[in-house]
């Protein structure tokens, strides 16, 4: 048995159960359901892990306390919290607020959370696991996490609450903000790869220098800075703290999610974690060779079961981050973007272009080359980010005379 | 039709026109009773140009519950655990502003012990306000609760000993006019010198994390700025004056207590913006651990209740007399008229956390909603002396 191909052989035995006329679409039934389980149950583990994560970095236990109903004694660390939240997120009651517009306040949380998984379908999870093969799947990936955004303005306009509005407009400013940035850093992979299917994108990711240092894009100069910015632009994209602006619940209570409660708000809720995970998928693909082992001696661990290690790996980092960082203001959250991101991108831009032009290059050339695609992205960024905290510094101060 | 009509939402958002074509309209946000950060049952009435604050409004009162009327109705005694309820942050202080007030009033003397004790009680209840606000204030500028429960973890330690000295974490009730109500342990002397000596280890913690970092010094930079003029026209005090460079310290002005014998300096600020009001707490909090460890190395021996103080059916010849010392939030002021009966004729609160919200608007003007949040919570109210 090849733990490689176990689920390729599954999937073929299921389908092979129907009709040849039925087939195709019971193949991509099945797809769509091995998504939506494997990636909610991992929705649900995320929040436990965040929530018990969040804890640890604030001198706390977390949640611990939930079992099994009739088996008091297994204690499970608590780790069925998220179905005890699921079953109370589905008893509660759905309020709806008198002055809301009904069709956009019910349609918003329905449409967030299945734009936030059209993204799942071209991510590649296994060597042979990708569930629809795109040549543009780049493009479909960008279009269909762009529309999240729409589905938040709809929620914060549907609302008719003065919170939801003011949270809507400032998504739409993020939205507009920071999907340059992100499109832009992933520009420099498509140039570099010559294609825009992440397939080929994780492909071209494979094999080791002395079968210990992987060929990521993660480890090029160009590769970082994109990640890098990638990594923000994600933090933003996904309102997570720093930038989780729309729902700051220190000015605007919830933000967007103000007037939803019950199963609303947890499909907000999901819908938010699902764009997370996606994005998180798409930077491993990228940037962290999707599948491939990171060295060659490991290869005999299932390629989807590194990308799985992988995917996690980026979501504890977005838990660290927020758990540690405060939040930007509008202002500084646009001005980081337009004044810092976008013109680190677009020099990036051409360093990937440098970097594609200059495969030829061996030997000391090959050092030259190293040396001059880091300094393209290490001079622009340290004078950009100096001009971006120019005037800030810590102060000292004077006592009074006794 | 519904059986409340004037129960039910307005039909959108209250938009009031400008009279500028360009400008286009105004939203008017009523931030509060119930908002999650304006630190208890406060509001304001902030009207928005986009994100940019036009006016703002604080509406307060949701917790008036008839205090100085209260005071005037019961003895001197029974009104000192209702100061608790003042500032519960710092019943500590409360009440020994109140002491302070009657025992000018009675002509009472204080023990030497009780005195030491005194700045004992007040330092470390400066300490769990000063940790509180810092903590609060990051919550403020969006962290997810960590920098808060940091402060807490140090709070709490301060409170344990709160309570195993008075029965009470917050609600005190620990002074009494001519001295303190019960004598500390040597192990709770010893447990307090200690953690005392370990705050300093704390503050570094919490200075190299927090006080550098960049978001933090976009955020609070340059917001929310006072002039020094303007903020002694106010009648501002205490940490929120002296950010904007004014020395003024009733622990030096006054010299109350036993204060003139401890070493310890007071730090000003220059630019009167919010980060200058979050160092400052930084800064006291620093001073208050060296008047601390200066205090449990002198304490004396000796009894902490002045003998001759009569606590029940205390009657006061007739008079007036103003307490005040420096609260962790400001100058904080008890001002008592007796007629010769066992009741106050008069008993009114000057409450630092109400007059050091008067600069808001102007301090909130021009900034955005985000930006009022944090300013609010720079200011440090508590709304049980807000609206008493």
């Amino acid at each position: 048995m090849n733990l490689e191909t176990l689920p390729l052989q599954l999937r073929d035995a299921i389908v092979g159960l129907f009709p040849p006329a039925l087939q195709w679409s019971v193949h991509h039934v099945l797809s769509i359901t091995v998504i939506l389980t494997v990636f909610g149950l991992f929705f649900a583990f995320t929040t436990i892990a965040e929530r018990k994560l969040l804890a640890r970095v604030q001198n706390r236990l977390g949640p611990n306390r939930s079992g099994l109903p009739w088996f008091r004694q297994l204690k499970l660390w608590g780790l069925t919290q998220p179905f005890a939240d699921a079953i109370k997120a589905f008893t509660k009651e759905d309020v709806v607020p008198a002055a809301a517009d009904k069709v956009l306040h019910f349609l918003a949380p329905v449409l967030i959370v299945a734009f936030s998984l059209l993204g799942f379908a071209v991510l590649p999870f296994g060597r042979h696991l990708i569930p629809v093969e795109l040549d543009a799947a780049l493009l479909y990936f960008f279009a269909a996490g762009a529309a999240t955004e729409l589905a938040i303005f709809m929620a914060g306009w549907g609302s008719r609450n003065k919170y939801s509005l003011l949270a809507a407009m400032r998504a739409l400013a993020q939205l507009i903000s920071y999907e340059l940035p992100l499109l832009l850093s992933v520009v420099p992979v498509v140039m570099v790869c010559g294609t825009l299917s992440t397939k080929e994108i994780a492909l071209a990711q494979g094999g080791w220098t002395f079968g210990v240092l992987p060929h990521w894009h993660v480890f090029t100069p160009w590769g970082l800075a994109a990640f890098l910015i990638f990594l923000v632009a994600t933090l933003a994209e996904s309102n997570r703290s720093p930038f989780d602006l729309p729902e700051a619940e220190s000015e605007l209570i919830a933000g967007h999610l103000t007037e939803y409660s019950g199963f609303k708000y947890a499909l907000f809720f999901m819908a938010e974690y699902f764009g997370l995970t996606a994005l998180s998928g798409l930077g491993v693909t990228l940037f962290l060779g999707g599948w491939q082992a990171p060295c060659a001696f490991l290869e005999f661990i299932p390629s989807y079961l590194w990308f799985m290690l992988k995917l996690v790996g980026m979501i504890v980092f977005f838990i660290w981050v927020r758990g540690t960082l405060l939040r930007l203001r509008i202002d500084q959250l646009t001005r980081l973007s337009w004044k810092f991101l976008v013109p680190l991108a677009l020099l990036n831009l051409g360093n990937g272009a440098f970097w594609a032009l200059t495969t030829d290059w061996t030997g000391p050339l090959a050092l030259a080359r190293w040396a001059i695609s880091a300094a393209i992205v290490i001079v622009p960024f340290v004078l950009l980010g100096r001009q971006l905290t120019t005037g800030q510094t810590t102060r000292t101060y004077r006592y009074a005379p006794s | 039709m519904s059986l409340f009509p004037h129960l039910t939402a307005p039909p959108g958002p209250t938009v009031r026109a400008v009279h500028d074509e360009f400008h286009g309209d105004l939203l008017e946000v009523s931030m509060g009773p119930q908002h999650p950060s304006t630190h208890g049952v406060f509001r304001m009435v902030v009207t928005l140009d986009g994100e940019q604050i036009v006016k703002l409004k604080p509406v307060f009162g949701y917790l008036h519950r008839n205090h100085e009327k209260i005071a005037e109705n019961t003895s001197y005694l029974s009104s000192m655990p209702y100061t608790d309820r003042l500032d519960y942050l710092c019943s500590m202080s409360n009440n020994w502003a109140y002491a302070l007030a009657v025992e000018k009033l009675g002509g009472l003397t204080v023990p030497d012990r009780a005195q030491y004790l005194r700045v004992i009680m007040a330092e470390l209840t400066r300490l769990v306000n000063h940790s509180c606000l810092v903590g609060f204030l990051f919550n403020d500028l969006g962290t997810s609760f960590t920098p808060l429960l940091y402060a807490f973890r140090e709070r709490e330690k301060i409170l344990d000993l709160f309570e195993s000295l008075s029965g009470s974490r917050m609600m005190c009730n620990y002074q009494r006019f001519g001295g303190c109500r019960v004598d500390p342990t040597p192990e709770w002397l010893a447990t307090a010198s200690a953690l005392v000596d370990n705050f300093p280890k704390f503050l570094d913690e919490y200075e190299t994390m927090l006080s550098g970092n960049e978001i933090m010094l976009a955020r609070t930079q340059g917001v929310g700025r006072v002039a020094a003029a303007q903020a002694i026209n106010a009648g501002i005090t205490g940490p929120g004056l002296r950010a904007c460079g004014v020395d003024y310290d009733v622990r030096k002005v006054d010299g109350y207590g036993f204060y003139p014998r401890f070493d310890f300096r007071v730090p000003l600020g220059a630019h009167g913006d919010t980060y200058d009001r979050y160092m400052m707490r930084i800064l006291e909090m620093r001073e208050s651990v060296k008047i601390l460890q200066q205090a449990f190395r002198d304490l004396p021996a000796g009894p902490v209740m002045d003998p001759k103080a009569k606590l029940r059916g205390f009657r006061p010849k007739a008079g007036e007399a103003y307490g005040r010392l420096e609260g962790p939030k400001g100058e904080l002021g008890f001002y008592l008229i007796s007629d010769g009966s066992p009741n106050p004729w008069r008993y009114r609160v000057r409450p630092p956390s109400l007059i050091n919200l008067t600069l808001l608007e102007e301090m909130c003007l021009g900034h955005t909603i985000a930006d009022a949040v944090v300013i609010l919570g720079s200011i440090d109210i508590v709304l049980g002396e807000v609206d008493r």
